[in-house]
């Protein structure tokens, strides 16, 4: 029993760090609906502030002292971030912000990168507070029990400052009606600045405050953000108490599992998030909202159309080409062609949910790598043919779709991202801590295709006929009496529903639909590296499609694909540069402020300006 | 049996603000009815409750003898109610022909078809709905550059592909300019006329009303205080009550 509590007491000291992170996060959400994806790199950013201050301070008032300057450090550089990246797409759909704020995380990896080093850091301890306090018997660090006290005035304090003064009164007022705020009189721009420098110094004191505990390196931006949404999701978004609660559940949990149950910790996390969800779909704190009140960049998406001859004709040179490729081709070229139709399909189908069918899915990479560990698990533990282990890439991505899909096709907007940003978080846990299954981290090897396939130009072709086959097929079905219903679902889904449209039936066949092409991605995939590892079904693997489908363009059928092409190529040339991070960041932002219609969307705006052609005329 | 819409003691109460309060009404088979009352008096709401977007916190809603209440809103309509919006949800991403089809498409039951190409799918059958409202010469301009009197034609259009038997229209004229506020109402009296449509409308346009409506129906502060012919309405206290100064407004409408 006293261990038991020690145990506790950990947990809610673990707790404090991810309820800053957290309140952080739900703080700026609150006021301004940005998913702030970067909000886990300030926290890295307070770690990396708070060593480097630590080091120069002197005693107790200096690792105090350099907590408190590491937040005011932090905050200031978010405000920077807030005014010169989102203060221009505010009004963008979240997919913008999404991909901006992504870019920050890039930028400030290589910057920490650069200042820093690669090397990890240890955090000092708490001056006059190294040792243990004994509770009931057991061992608690001192500095548990400080952060333990500290935590809950810290939660007081941002309670008061928001519900009892006249700045948290005119945030919860920007909360609920941004433009009516403004024409009160008040300054939104700044108050909106105030709220991201607030909640990213709150990021960077739960960065510092947890040194002593942990420290600092280069992959605490990734590893926090899925805890965080986590917390988010479970205490509700916008809510500091249902943070607060959620902290402490995730983290007495994670205490609870690491000694019980130490194989399934991530899992967890995400299992009683499913749980709370089933029940609460809106958190524990959370209240029902209408989200996703984001405007439009540009002019309305414009009637499709299947290609005329002309597109048709181009599409069947590009395919001639490309099936005559491995007559003068070497094998560098091929596997990078390879690379390429298999990103454009994956690509495709995270278009084919996005961008018909407006549904904003923050883990598409859930069914790709989901696809290619399932036929790899099978070639791997049964030796099963892979002609078979292939075929069940896809079926068991559509499979997954469909678990997943049953809980997140009830939600909308940000939630509906957040909910699959956090499941496919939980599949990367399966395969990362599953060992006795997946080998975790070692990964799955030795998956090569059927010997008739065995060879770079047989399976460039198996490659070219599957990946253009798919592709192909999706934007049959985007032109079909279902794609059309998918769209009208997103365009208005109140009209859809007035028409004897199901509207939620109609996105979770879709959904699924998007996720067996995703699986017949990665099982293209897998055969073609012979290997899959968790990297796969990482974050940043969702995020990497996210961007290649917002750099082609969403409004635009053929976004995903050139988005991936292009994609393929930089990354490729880009990736031998040592700081390349920073500059693909940098584009990335440039490209969301300066060119929102991405590649294929500017280049028919273009294309029409010369032509000097009406906006009525209907892109063939 | 005359009546294809029956509604009894509906009620509708946020947190203890009542927005529709116990009314009970019907209309008649073949009948056009307005719903007038000032803003606010609840007429959206009812209209809600009697489509599915809202359930009812009391009372029923019969459609031609069968229950309604609380049944969604796809559910309703595919029963034979149409419905237009006060503020228009068309389809921004699709021409304004593809904006009927879609509905014709749900009509036929093929929202889960993958084969044929959605765009060549009951175009003749579209191009006549459109034709109805006078809309076929824009068939296929993207439906986002319609001007608001287009939009509100081809909404009527839209609700006209199932073949309803009743239609609700929620101020099917608002925003339009005076000529055409005429000009649409006397179409949809048309479409009651020759398809036995019948139709239940709300209106702030009192010359629209009055020159088309069958029997009014008034509604103040969430209660029914009126129901009856233009001139039963007209002579009623209470509504000119209501409408302070309307009652000149009134008298006109008479001359007219």
């Amino acid at each position: 029993m006293a261990f038991l509590f020690a145990q506790f007491l950990t947990g809610l000291a673990n707790a404090s760090s991810l309820f800053l992170v957290a309140s952080g996060l739900s703080l700026i959400f609150g006021v301004t609906r940005i998913v702030n994806f970067a909000h886990g790199s300030f926290y890295m950013l307070g770690a990396f502030v708070g060593v480097t201050l630590m080091e120069i301070l002197p005693g107790a008032v200096g690792f105090w002292g350099a907590i408190l300057l590491t937040g005011l450090i932090v905050g200031l550089f978010g405000a920077i971030v807030e005014m010169v990246v989102l203060r221009p797409i505010y009004r963008a759909p979240e997919l913008f912000q999404l991909v901006a704020t992504f870019g920050v995380i890039l930028v400030i990896q290589d910057l920490a990168l650069m200042i820093w080093g690669a090397e990890d850091r240890m955090g000092p301890r708490a001056p006059g507070l190294r040792g243990v306090w004994r509770i009931f018997d057991e061992p608690v660090p001192k500095y548990d029990i400080v952060i333990i006290a500290i935590t809950p005035f810290i939660l007081f304090a941002l309670w008061y400052l928001i519900t009892r003064t006249r700045v948290g009164i005119l945030v919860r007022a920007a909360t609920q009606d941004r433009e009516m705020v403004g024409a009160l009189g008040v300054n939104q721009a700044w108050l909106f600045t105030g709220v991201f420098a607030l909640g990213s110094a709150l990021a960077g004191w739960g960065g510092a405050l947890q040194l002593p505990k942990g420290g600092a390196d280069l992959l605490m931006d990734f590893n926090i953000i899925g805890s965080v949404f986590v917390v988010v999701v479970i205490g509700g978004m916008g809510s500091l108490p249902g943070a607060f609660i959620a902290a402490v559940l995730i983290s007495v949990l994670n205490v609870l599992g690491v000694t019980y149950l130490p194989q399934s910790t991530l899992v967890l996390m995400f299992v009683v998030m499913a749980v709370v969800l089933i029940i609460r779909p809106y958190g524990l704190l959370g209240r029902e909202e209408v989200a996703g009140e984001h405007g439009q960049v540009g002019a309305p998406e414009a009637p499709i159309r299947p290609y005329g001859p002309v597109g048709r004709s181009l599409v069947a040179a590009l395919l001639l080409v490309l099936a005559v490729v491995p007559f003068f081709a070497d094998r560098f070229l091929m596997t990078l062609l390879i690379d390429m139709i298999v990103f454009a399909l994956f690509a495709a189908s995270l278009h084919f949910i996005l961008g018909t069918g407006g549904l904003v899915s923050f883990g598409h990479a859930a069914f790709f790598g989901g696809g290619a560990y399932a036929a790899a698990l099978l070639v791997f533990h049964t030796g099963t043919p892979m002609e078979l282990a292939f075929l069940f890439a896809p079926l068991a991505a559509g499979l997954l779709a469909l678990g997943i899909g049953w809980f997140c096709i009830r939600l909308t907007g940000v939630y509906f991202a957040m909910l699959t940003l956090a499941f496919s978080q939980l599949v990367w846990s399966l395969a990362f801590q599953w060992r006795s299954v997946t080998r975790g981290d070692d990964g799955l090897v030795n998956i090569w295709p059927a010997p008739w396939l065995n060879g770079p130009v047989p399976y460039y072709y198996f490659t070219l006929i599957l990946g253009v086959g798919g592709i192909l097929f999706l934007r049959h079905v985007i032109h079909s009496p279902f794609g059309y219903a998918l769209r009208a679902g997103r365009d208005s889904p109140r009209q859809a529903e007035a028409m004897g449209i199901d509207v939620k039936r109609v996105q979770y066949v879709a959904f699924a639909l998007a996720g067996v092409m995703a699986g017949l991605a990665g099982g293209i995939f897998v055969f073609s590296k012979g290997s899959v590892f968790p990297t796969e079904l990482e974050i940043g693997a969702s995020f990497d499609a996210l961007i290649v489908v917002f750099l082609g363009g969403v409004k635009t059928l053929a976004g995903g694909v050139v988005g991936a092409g292009f994609m393929t190529v930089v990354e490729d040339w880009l990736t031998r540069l040592e700081y390349w991070r920073l500059l693909l960041g940098l584009v990335i932002i440039a490209v969301v402020i300066i060119a929102p219609e991405g590649i294929v969307g500017s280049l028919q705006t273009l294309w029409r300006r010369i032509r000097n052609t009406g906006d009525e005329e209907i892109a063939r | 049996m005359t009546d294809i819409l029956r509604v009894e003691d509906l009620k509708k109460s946020y947190d203890g603000f009542v927005a529709v309060n116990g009314v009970s009404f019907s209309v008649a088979k073949g009948e056009l009815k307005a719903l007038i009352g000032p803003n606010g008096a609840g007429k959206s709401t009812c209209f809600n409750m009697l489509t599915g977007q809202l359930r009812p916190t009391k009372g029923d809603v019969w459609f031609d003898g069968e229950k309604i209440t609380g049944r969604k809103p796809r559910e309703i309509w595919r029963k034979g109610v149409g419905r237009t919006f006060q503020i228009t949800g068309t389809y921004q991403s699709m021409t304004v022909i593809e904006n009927v089809q879609m509905a014709l498409m749900s009509h036929h039951h093929k929202l889960f078809s993958f084969g044929p190409r959605a765009w060549k799918l009951y175009r003749e059958e579209a191009f006549e709905f459109l034709d109805t409202v006078d809309l076929a010469d824009q068939a296929d301009r993207p439906c986002s550059v319609l001007a608001y009197g287009d939009l509100k034609r081809l909404e009527l259009a839209i609700a006209l592909t199932h073949r309803p038997r009743l239609l609700l229209m929620d101020e099917p004229t608002a925003g339009m300019a005076p000529t055409a506020r005429v000009a649409l109402m006397q179409l949809v009296a048309d479409i009651v006329r020759d398809q036995g449509v019948s139709v239940l409308f709300t209106e702030h346009d009192m010359d629209v009303v009055f020159a088309h409506a069958h029997h009014i129906m008034v509604l103040n502060r969430g209660e029914l205080i009126a129901d009856g012919d233009a001139n039963a309405v007209r002579n009623n206290p209470r509504v000119q009550e209501v409408y302070l100064g309307g009652g000149t407004l009134f008298k006109e409408a008479a001359d007219a």
